[in-house]
């Protein structure tokens, strides 16, 4: 692998690493999105209930 | 999410997928290798079309802020703050790919004699200021206002930080796109033009996936309010 193609690997793998922890947190906010939904549902429920 | 909205989504993701592949393989298997710069010239056809694409998050942020101020509808401070949102992320990835390219070409990572690379990073310390600004104070109209006020002053920013070294001349870094047009050959244009529209489709497709997110957050905090 010569030098240049070191750096050109290196520019598109920030871009491709870039989307994929933009990725992981998007799934981690979806993750928490849904369990807040829930829990707002259970205390809704309760509410309800009582 | 409504179905329409969530079918925009997929179809902009599929379309930004299908273009950036597309631009990528343009890129290295049409587009001939630069006579000066040889293979590491390759950087080109990402980091321009990020570098457009985050001036493009910047004016819509300001656009969008210039509503707000305009008709005082609160759904576009969310719009505005997401839009910027995007533009530092694709303007912290103009900078990294920036100076991969400049090390390769030029010997080093950075140089401050280069006026369209300072004014970019002038344009980007801006925008990344504005989060400060905007949870230096309470929610509510008052943080709005300031914050699109903010958003509008740097919007001035993105002319002068893409013109500036077309009126004033470089020394190292190329003005591909001048007033006489681009200064490529077609194969290669074509390539840079396929990535340019693939990383639009693409910041469309997080702004709206990142805009959904904001929004859901919203009306929960309302509900959990509401159960409290």
């Amino acid at each position: 692998m010569t030098t240049g193609e070191k750096y050109v690997t290196a520019a598109y793998l920030v871009l491709l690493g870039t989307l994929l922890v933009y990725l992981l947190i998007i799934a981690l906010k979806v993750g928490r999105l849904e369990q807040e939904l829930t829990d707002l549902a259970r205390a809704a429920k309760e509410k309800q209930g009582g | 999410m409504s179905t329409s909205l969530r079918n925009r989504s997929a179809a902009l993701a599929a379309a930004a997928a299908g273009l950036l592949v597309g631009g990528i393989a343009l890129a290295f298997y049409y587009a001939p290798e630069d006579a000066d710069q040889g293979f590491s010239q390759k950087i080109f056809y990402i980091h321009v079309p990020i570098a457009l694409t985050a001036y493009a998050c910047f004016g819509v942020g300001a656009w969008k802020a210039l509503r707000l101020l305009w008709t005082r509808e609160r759904r576009y401070d969310l719009e505005s703050y997401t839009a910027i949102h995007m533009g530092v992320i694709f303007g912290l990835l103009t900078l990294v790919t920036g100076s991969i390219w400049a090390k390769v070409s030029w010997g080093h990572w950075w140089t401050w004699g280069e006026r369209q690379l300072v004014l970019f990073l002038i344009l980007f310390l801006f925008y990344s200021s504005y989060f400060m600004l905007r949870y230096s104070t309470d929610p509510g109209p008052r943080r709005e206002r300031n914050s699109a006020v903010y958003a509008l002053f740097g919007v001035v920013l993105i002319p002068v930080s893409f013109l500036a070294v077309r009126i004033a001349g470089t020394i190292l870094h190329p003005t591909i796109f001048t007033h006489e047009g681009a200064d490529l050959p077609g194969s290669m244009l074509l390539a840079v033009t396929v990535c340019l529209a693939g990383m639009l489709a693409l910041v469309a497709t997080l702004y709206r996936v990142e805009l959904a997110g904001k929004r859901i957050d919203a009306r929960l905090r309302e509900l959990r309010e509401l159960l409290t």
